[in-house]
């Protein structure tokens, strides 16, 4: 076991945590720890864009696209975070290219910028062009740019470290307990400040666009530190993931021009959202797909997916602007899109929810907001609300850059206003030093694949796009019957080294807690609002539903639920982002 | 179909050397190798290791040698080996961690030695820096890139040489001296304009063959040579 000291401890090397390591290098010394090489990060899955009113193409303002995203989030997304989020995207995208990204460009040489789902001029008219590209590429051209950064800058990294646990002492956060993947040894990282940045969780589901590594470990390790889980019922599904594979197809084939149909050729987004139509938010395209599927109109034989058209595009169309995905269709469905169309479903694709943070990525613990010191946290592992109960797309990359940088200074500010660390308890490491005992002298037991299928299973069939009290109440059982297995999994692999078995079991018990967290969230919310459609409450009730859910687990995985007031500050100000039914 | 799947596996806690191990295993001509693997690990032998995230040829990790040819395991499709035995061993040209795994660091290290970074010291503007699309184009194929490895570890070049940056660090070389935005090319030049650089490489195609991003290593090594010979000798 090694001691390591600094004085920012940033887990996870997505872009969320390479941007707030790029802002705090040159200030502070700073580690990242990620159980991937940061190449590797899911943040370079990220294809159709990253979003800003720069106004390239045509009219746009920093205002419109609040409005966009408040309605966009059902108006559950806290409208001061989402204020300052579209304030600062413009100078955000700017700082992005003045790093290096290689952007698509305009013909003079700008930023090129295409319409996306959700994004509309002068408050709902029309689709506007406000998401910026590099191909169908944005989120691996912007994770190789923070990483440039960051080596440039001499970031320590610590790859292919696996955080386990945090180190509270006083309820301070003052460091991690992590675990060295190559040699097995057990590390502890003493700090000021510890950032989350650990990404999303879309491997709880059988059908994701998620990595393997997307096991949502910070949103476990926060819960059994008693911090509350924040919305996390709302889990968007994408709707064109590649059919049975969910591989995704960025929306930004549908900002190109490309159209969803159904068996038997007919453009159905047209009747359900006449002015955007097929750049409606996610959402609501996912329902009607698949209400178009229920009601008998979907493709193929067995009637269960839907075409994504892209025929009627010019071959140089697809080939400079949509290459990967186009790739991705030709290599695992055996389908040209320039020929025909591509077979797609929705897939799990994006939390809404996850550690309630402010403005300034400070993790906040309760209904007051009350800041846990020490702690931080953005990107998709948090919640800060800007998305409310649903994202728009390339409104995440811009989450990521916007409070990952706010996180790092905020945490360069704490940092030089507090003089010595917080000791490490003796005992830091005893409960992860014991839990990896337990799971290594097992010989006899169900293995981890078994239990973590049927957890994917349950989630796909009882907590996806549309949920009743039955599903969720089916579920709510169906976890704590995995919770009690997941207490006697075998690994084989009792090595040392490299030990992806063992970890793999770690993992799984992150999925059950957060899963859980996420049906009773559900399971709670009598009403249908963004993603969570409740088949069984139908419309949105703001009387009694316009605030977040908290979520709080004990060590027995016993839940408790609490509520958060929406903030509402642009609302009273302006008379356009007051909730009103979602037309599109 | 059923395949017969031998993997060469290497254990540093038990194993002196590393052994061939076989495994039968039913699978569709559809899935990707990863799959088979993943179903190996999961449902019979947790103790394969190998590296993985995206599953959709994104991020880099999974590159090993499939039927002799350096090749990311998740997009190499079973029917697109045209056969029902597959070899799967661990790229060459690297130390062995465990199984499929091996050691990186030496790749990571050339990548960092040519700058790979974008170097403008002049105060940014208000707003983003123009570039053409034509200059743009002149890059976008570096950019493609995800630092799998393939490359650098199927060139014998590499292989006979510790020290020869090898193809993957030479392209990112490229991604920055031809990208009008920048202006360090000078220093990257002088980086790689030696026999540990561009002059290392014979121009096998090894590496282009390799790339799973199909992106042509040798034509951007060519144009950094010529670049080189037209403003340097
Ligand atoms: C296929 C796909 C396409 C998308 N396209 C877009 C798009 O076009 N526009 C848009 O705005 N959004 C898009 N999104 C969403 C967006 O990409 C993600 O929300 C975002 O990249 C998450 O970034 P992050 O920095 O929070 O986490 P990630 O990039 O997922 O990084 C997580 C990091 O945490 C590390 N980590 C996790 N757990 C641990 C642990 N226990 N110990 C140590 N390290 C750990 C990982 O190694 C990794 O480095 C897309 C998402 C997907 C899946
Ligand atoms: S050039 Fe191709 S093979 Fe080489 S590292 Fe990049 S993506 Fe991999
Ligand atoms: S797992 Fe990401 S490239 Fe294969």
């Amino acid at each position: 076991m090694a001691r390591f000291n600094h004085d920012i401890v940033i887990v996870g090397a997505g872009l969320a945590g390479l941007r707030a390591a790029v802002e705090a290098a040159d200030q502070c010394d700073v580690a990242v720890i990620s159980k991937l090489h940061p190449l590797r990060s899911h943040s370079g899955a990220a294809q159709g864009g990253i979003c800003a009113a720069l106004g390239n193409e045509e009219e746009d303002y920093p205002l419109w696209h609040a409005f966009d995203t408040v309605k966009g989030s059902d108006y559950l997304g806290d409208q001061d975070a989402i204020e300052v989020m579209c304030n600062d995207a413009p100078r955000a995208i700017q700082e992005m290219e003045h790093y290096g990204v290689p952007f698509s460009r305009t013909k003079d040489g700008k930023i090129a910028q295409r319409p996306f789902g959700g994004h509309t001029r002068n408050y709902g008219e029309a689709a506007v062009r406000r998401a910026c590209y590099a191909a169908d590429r944005t989120g691996h051209v912007c994770l190789h740019t923070l990483y440039e950064q960051c080596i440039k800058r001499k970031v320590r990294f610590y790859s292919e470290f696996q955080m386990l646990d945090i180190c509270e002492t006083d309820g301070v956060v003052c460091g991690i307990v992590a675990y060295e993947i190559r040699t097995g040894d057990i590390h502890i990282f003493n700090s000021k400040a510890v950032m989350f940045a650990t990404g999303g969780y879309g491997r709880a589901y059988k059908t994701t666009s998620n990595a393997h590594a997307n096991t949502g470990d910070g949103l476990a390790i926060a819960l059994r530190h008693h911090i509350p889980l924040e919305d996390m019922e709302f889990v968007q599904f994408h709707p064109t993931g590649l059919y049975r594979l969910g591989i995704l197809v960025t929306e930004g084939a549908r900002g190109e021009g490309g159209v969803l149909r159904n068996a038997s050729g007919d453009r159905f987004m047209e009747r359900y959202a006449p002015t955007v139509k097929d750049l409606a938010p996610r959402d609501m395209i996912s329902r009607f797909m698949y209400q178009e599927i229920s009601e008998g109109r979907g493709a193929g034989p067995k009637k269960d997916y839907i075409n994504l058209d892209l025929t009627h595009l010019s071959l140089k169309q697809i080939e400079s602007k949509l290459p990967e995905i186009s790739t991705f269709a030709k290599i695992y469905l055996g389908v040209d899109p320039s020929k025909n169309p591509i077979p797609v479903q929705p897939t799990c694709h994006y939390a809404m929810g996850g550690v309630p943070t402010n403005v300034d990525g400070r993790v906040v613990i309760d209904e007051k907001n009350t800041v846990m010191p020490g702690f931080w946290a953005a990107g998709e592992v948090a919640c800060v609300s800007v998305h409310g109960a649903n994202r728009l797309g390339t409104n995440s990359l811009l989450d990521l850059v916007v409070f990952g940088r706010r996180a790092g200074k905020d945490m360069v500010q704490f940092v030089k206003e507090t003089k010595g660390k917080m000791p490490i308890q003796s005992d830091a490491d005893k409960y992860v030093k014991e839990k990896l005992s337990a799971v290594l002298a097992r010989n006899t037991g169900e293995p981890v694949g078994k239990i973590r299928e049927e957890l994917q299973q349950t989630m796909m069939d009882n907590v996806s796009v549309f949920r009743t009290e039955e599903t969720l109440s089916r579920a709510c059982l169906e976890i704590k019957k995995l919770r009690e297995r997941a207490k006697n999994t075998v690994v084989n692999d009792k090595g040392k080294e490299f030990n992806t078995d063992l970890l793999d079991a770690l993992e799984l018990d992150h999925m059950i807690d957060y899963s859980q967290t996420l049906i009773e969230s559900a399971y709670n919310r009598k009403e249908s609002r963004g993603a969570h459609a409740r088949e069984d409450f139908k419309t949105r009730d703001d009387q009694n539903w316009l605030k977040h859910s908290l979520c709080w687990m004990d060590e027995s995985g016993h839940t408790q639920i609490g509520y958060k007031e929406v903030n509402m500050k642009l609302s009273q100000e302006n008379a356009k982002f007051v909730p009103k039914e979602r037309k599109y | 179909m059923n395949l017969e799947v031998t993997i060469r596996r290497f254990n540093p806690e038990i194993d002196d050397a590393a052994h061939d191990e076989l495994y039968h295993i039913d699978a569709e001509p559809m899935e990707r190798v990863l799959d088979v693997l993943n179903r190996l690990k999961w449902e019979s032998d947790g103790t394969l290791t190998y590296r993985k995230s995206c599953a959709h040829g994104v991020c880099g990790s999974d590159a090993m040698l499939i039927n002799g040819e350096n090749r990311l395991a998740c997009v190499t499709l079973v029917k697109d080996l045209k056969s029902t035995k597959i070899k799967i061993e661990p790229m060459p040209g690297s130390p062995v961690i465990k199984d499929l795994v091996v050691d990186q660091s030496a790749f990571w290290r050339k990548y960092e030695a040519v700058m790979p970074y974008l170097v403008n010291n002049d105060p940014p503007p208000e707003t983003e820096r123009y570039q053409s699309a034509d200059d743009q184009f002149l890059i976008e194929e570096s950019t493609k890139c995800i630092l799998c490895g393939a490359c650098t570890q199927s060139c014998p070049s590499s292989w006979g040489d510790d020290e020869y940056l090898g193809p993957a660090a030479l392209l990112k070389a490229y991604r920055f001296i031809f990208d009008s935005r920048d202006q360090a090319g000078a220093d990257r030049l002088n980086i790689i304009d030696n026999n540990k650089g561009l002059w290392k490489c014979y121009t096998i195609f090894n590496c282009v063959q390799a790339c799973p991003k199909e992106i042509d290593v040798t034509k951007h090594i060519s144009a950094l040579k010529r670049k080189v010979v037209s403003e340097r000798y």
